[in-house]
């Protein structure tokens, strides 16, 4: 079976900045997202997601590279300094390239 | 002094949390309480707002709001000077004193009822109007008055936030249904109520128990602060409630108002506006000092406060 190679951004963060980042992500290309809740611990304590304060989400992006390329820039640029969030890239098959 | 049963499920989350018990609601069940909880306090304001005409309600929403602008001015230089902290910071946190908890609300509301203690039920109107102003203070005590905030965006946040969303919903649903047309809701909405607010405490106790381990690191004066600003707070709005001719209940509620920090709708709307600012500092005075402090402390002193108040001033 041929899958056609393509980057999943996967981007763990606090839910309070969730609309405003979509929104980035769309400008920047994304094709199309999936959200869901997440909890965990790191370095900015435990997020356990009992209440709104706490809660984390975790956003998947599959994109080609370029895109990829730009939503890390981006993300590291205005969000890394000042919100709890981890973002990392995989590489992943997909079998209709045209949708990503 | 009895305790309520409301109190105890807060202190039963907060003992648990302590313990690292495995207890733990999950955030939909959270959602759902408070979702309940805010819905239920605006359909009970909306209910009387009816009754009430513009003209004596008018100068209150005034009042009101000027004391929301007020009180994040008050706190900025305390916490920038005897707390020495950064400047988001401060603001932040002042921000969130201004502003209100909609939980101590009705934990007070709950406090009043079981006393048969009567109050204006248009308070909710109030309540609404007090979660902004000090968000705006806030902002700008950070940032000054600059074009590069996004106000568009943030005016989003204010006033379609959840709880504004749903309070407001709350008072429209109940000012043109009117207590009748409410009455096969109400089963939802009122009678269960007090449970619902008991399962809320009891997650407000484990939240609260959560951040106890920041207060160790940040220290005695976000203790000190988160409990002697909301007394003050509470004496504002207690001689406001006072002026505005509040009765005995009414007055208790805003001085509880003014003494409750907010937890929800500020801690969202700075995580967007200040992001420097950081919110373990502002949630850890909110939630770890300030609710239980006026849960199991406050509310029953802010009811003698307006006592006082209301003995001296005839």
């Amino acid at each position: 079976m041929h899958a056609d190679p393509r980057k999943l951004v996967t981007i763990i963060t606090e839910a309070a900045i969730e609309r405003r980042l979509l929104e980035d992500l769309k400008r920047l290309g994304a094709h199309g997202y999936t959200v869901s809740d997440a909890r965990g611990e790191g370095t900015r304590g435990i997020r356990s997601a009992g209440w709104e304060g706490s809660s984390n989400i975790r956003i998947e992006v599959v994109c080609d590279e370029a895109t990829a390329e730009a939503m890390g820039r981006h993300l590291k640029a205005h969000y890394y300094a000042h919100y709890a969030m981890i973002m990392y890239f995989s590489d992943v098959g997909v079998l209709r390239p045209e949708k990503f | 002094m009895s305790l309520d049963p409301i109190v105890l499920f807060f202190i039963l989350g907060l003992a648990a949390g302590l313990m690292r018990s495995e207890l733990r609601l999950p955030g939909a069940i959270y959602e759902f309480l408070s979702v309940i909880l805010l819905l239920a306090i605006g359909l009970k304001g909306g209910v009387e707002l009816a009754q009430q005409s513009l003209g004596t309600l008018l100068p209150q929403m005034v009042a009101v709001v000027l004391m929301g602008f007020l009180l994040p001015v008050v706190a900025y230089p305390v916490l920038r000077m005897l707390g020495r902290l950064k400047r988001a910071d401060a603001a932040s946190i002042a921000a969130h004193y201004g502003s209100v908890s909609v939980g101590t609300y009705a934990v007070a509301v709950a406090w009043l009822a079981s006393r048969e203690i009567s109050f204006e039920a248009y308070m909710p109107l109030l309540l609404v109007l007090l979660e902004m102003p000090a968000i705006l203070i806030g902002i700008m005590l950070a940032r000054g008055v600059s074009a590069d905030t996004n106000w568009k965006q943030l005016g989003h946040e204010v006033f379609l936030g959840k709880s504004i969303v749903l309070l407001l919903g709350g008072l429209l649903i109940g000012w043109a249904a009117g207590p009748e047309a409410l009455e096969p809701v109400g089963g939802l909405f009122f009678d269960l109520f007090h449970g619902v607010l008991a399962l809320f405490l009891l997650e407000m106790g484990l939240v609260a128990a959560s951040q106890v381990g920041s207060l160790r690191r940040h220290g005695i004066f976000l203790l000190a602060f988160g409990i002697a600003f909301p007394l003050f707070a509470a004496v504002v709005g207690g001689v406001l409630g006072l002026q505005i001719g509040l009765s005995i209940g009414g007055t208790m509620l805003l001085a509880t108002l003014a003494a409750s920090a907010s937890y929800i709708a500020v801690p969202a709307a700075m995580r967007l506006a200040v992001p420097e600012a950081n919110p373990t500092l502002s949630l850890t005075a909110s939630l770890g000092v300030t609710f239980p402090f006026n849960i199991l402390v406050g509310i029953p002193l802010y009811q003698k406060l307006a006592v006082l108040l209301h003995g001296s001033g005839g």
